[in-house]
């Protein structure tokens, strides 16, 4: 159910991220989605692709510092109240959301939502009791 | 009786080491006679020793005792570069087999020169320094150090061939060639830089070789730069191998004027061939065994360029001491700054040996840095920019300015003084083959 996600560290300069997508795109790795968090000095850009491993070992291959973390790509209905609906079923579980963003454009499908919550096993849980629609990295990567 | 102490390794006798062992009384009885000799000869044909001396009322003849030394004139640096090239030498050039040099922060370099018989005692002392490492005939040895007119490629290779290792004359540089010959030779021993040496081990954890599984390096003689003892236990945790500490400076001879035993508890100075003195850097005046100070040689043996006084800038102190393998020569305690590299940001002295320590508290492992002062507004910044490995590297942006703060906090705790830490991509900073360059000061510039 968990999904792995890639983070890279990456200095803020001009350059920086086209270098690293390049290296991705010679390697043949496909960018499912991607998502920068940075405070205007350094960043972490998180990815998420089918290929992680080829992935990991071209991004370690060209020098970069990457780690791997677990998230989970849900379905938000796409509906006044969807995405409020899935945060109170973490509200009331008594987690909390890290980070979350989404994860692909679809017109007319349930939008998908990748989160990170402080404790992902007990969150999951909650969404599964819930019946929140929660993605394998085999449909996510397939749809 | 005392034959089982001569040697570290085996139980084999070296006959070159034995000297390592000699009764105090008569190490320095020879080194009396010799300082006598060195200073007479150092007289006679150094016109800038004469002047000096002249200028201070000394004659080799008041040299009678081993403290006497303190009457001679100490030297420097500068004074190679002021008789560039060749001005310090003793002996005709018909007499000196051997140039080498060394690189000059200034412009030109400094040359050193060596007769036949420099170059059988600077062999001589290598070997000890190899055999007090476990080195033997048998072992397999990369050695890393620059061949040409730097002292350790050519300095380290005669004494290894003397030994009868063998001899892998590989020099410095490309570093995945480096990792290759390491495990296709079976090579039992390193000689370069510490700073190279873990440069390596991140090329071959990039190249998925581990030291302990795919290599056979057993031990390393590390030295041409000042190293911690942080550094040395990153370097051993992280390959399984012993690292020994080499000192030496081409002034005095190269490298083989000091070398660590099997207790690497600092190197063991070849006392009967380099006299050695600590004193206070600021007032020149001796300093009392066991405390810090700047390291001065006097070499007891060496024809073509005799040094008197020399001032290292190493700044260290002599354990007294005796040490557990039975060798008489003193130690240093391993150097691990010099008074060269203290600079001076807002009336504090810092080294950047301070700020490597401070790296070292907050992470396990031993980061790439570089320490850049500027001057803004006229009041002197220092910027620490670290390089981050993967093991430091957490999901959140967060956490790295958690781990940004802990940085500066510890600097802030061992110097006094604010520096403004930044993140580096891994790979980012200048890397060095030679001696690592930790200090960028762009104060003069942006004045």
């Amino acid at each position: 159910m968990k999904i792995a996600q890639i983070s890279v560290f990456l200095e803020n300069r001009p350059g920086r991220l086209s270098a690293l997508t390049r290296r991705l795109a010679d390697a043949g790795v496909n960018l499912s989605t991607l998502m920068l968090s940075d405070n205007g000095e350094f960043g972490l850009l998180r990815l998420l692709t089918p290929d992680v491993a080829q992935a990991l070992q071209t991004i370690q291959a060209a020098g970069y510092a990457s780690t791997t973390t677990e998230v989970v790509a849900l379905e938000v209905p796409d509906q006044p109240g969807g995405l409020a609906n899935v945060l109170s079923v973490i509200e009331k579980a008594g987690r909390s959301v890290e980070y979350m963003y989404a994860f692909a454009e679809r017109p007319g499908k349930a939008a998908i939502m990748v989160f990170r919550f402080d404790d992902m096993d007990q969150a999951l849980g909650a969404l599964q009791t819930a019946g929140i629609g929660i993605r394998t990295p085999v449909d996510l990567f397939a749809s | 009786m005392i034959h089982h102490l001569w040697n570290d390794a085996d139980g084999t006798f070296f006959p070159e080491s034995a000297l390592d062992y000699m009764p105090v009384a008569n190490l320095r009885e020879v080194q009396l006679q010799r300082l006598k000799a060195i200073t007479a000869l150092a007289y006679e044909r150094v016109p800038l020793f004469r002047q000096r001396m002249d200028a201070n009322g000394i004659k080799p003849a008041d040299v009678k005792t081993l403290e006497d030394v303190r009457l001679l004139p100490f030297s420097t640096k500068a004074d190679l570069r002021d008789t560039y090239p060749y001005g310090l030498f003793a002996v005709p050039m018909s007499e000196v087999v051997r140039l080498h040099a060394s690189s000059g922060t200034t412009g030109k370099p400094i040359v050193v020169g060596y007769t036949e018989q420099d170059m059988e005692v600077w062999k001589q002392v290598i070997m000890r320094s190899l055999y007090a490492a476990g080195f033997t005939r048998g072992d397999i040895v990369s050695n890393m150090y620059g061949y040409g007119l730097f002292t350790g490629g050519l300095g380290l290779h005669a004494g290894l061939e003397a030994i009868g290792a063998t001899v892998i004359p590989i020099s410095g540089g490309n570093s995945e060639r480096q990792i290759m010959v390491m495990k296709d030779f079976g090579v039992t021993g390193v000689c370069c830089t510490p700073s190279y040496f873990i440069h390596l081990i991140e090329i071959a954890q990039k190249m998925g070789i581990d030291f302990r599984r795919d290599l056979k390096v057993k031990r390393g003689v590390f030295g041409a730069e000042p190293w911690t003892n942080q550094m040395r236990e990153y370097i051993e945790n992280a390959t399984g191998i012993q690292a020994y500490d080499i000192y030496g400076l081409s002034e005095i001879i190269g490298p083989g004027v000091g070398n660590e035993c099997s207790c690497r508890q600092g190197p063991h100075i070849f006392e009967d061939h380099f006299l050695v003195e600590i004193v206070d850097p600021q007032t020149l005046a001796p300093v009392p065994d066991g405390q810090e100070g700047e390291l001065v040689f006097t070499t007891l043996s060496k024809q073509a360029m005799p040094a008197i006084r020399y001032r290292t800038r190493d700044i260290t102190a002599l354990e007294t001491q005796p040490c557990a393998c039975g060798r008489t020569l003193r130690r240093i305690r391993r150097i691990s700054r010099r008074s060269d590299d203290m600079f001076i940001l807002r009336g504090v002295n810092v080294f950047p040996s301070q700020i490597e320590t401070a790296l070292l508290k907050t992470e396990a492992s031993l980061p790439h840095y570089l320490i850049v002062l500027t001057r803004r507004s006229g009041l002197d910044q220092m910027e620490v920019r670290v390089e981050i490995t993967a093991e430091m590297l957490r999901d959140r942006v967060g956490e790295m300015e958690q781990l940004q703060k802990r940085f500066a906090r510890n600097i802030e705790q061992i110097t006094g003084l604010h520096a403004e830490v930044t993140l580096a991509q891994p790979g980012s900073l200048p890397r060095s083959e030679g001696k690592a360059k930790r200090l960028l000061d762009q104060r003069n510039l942006t004045a």
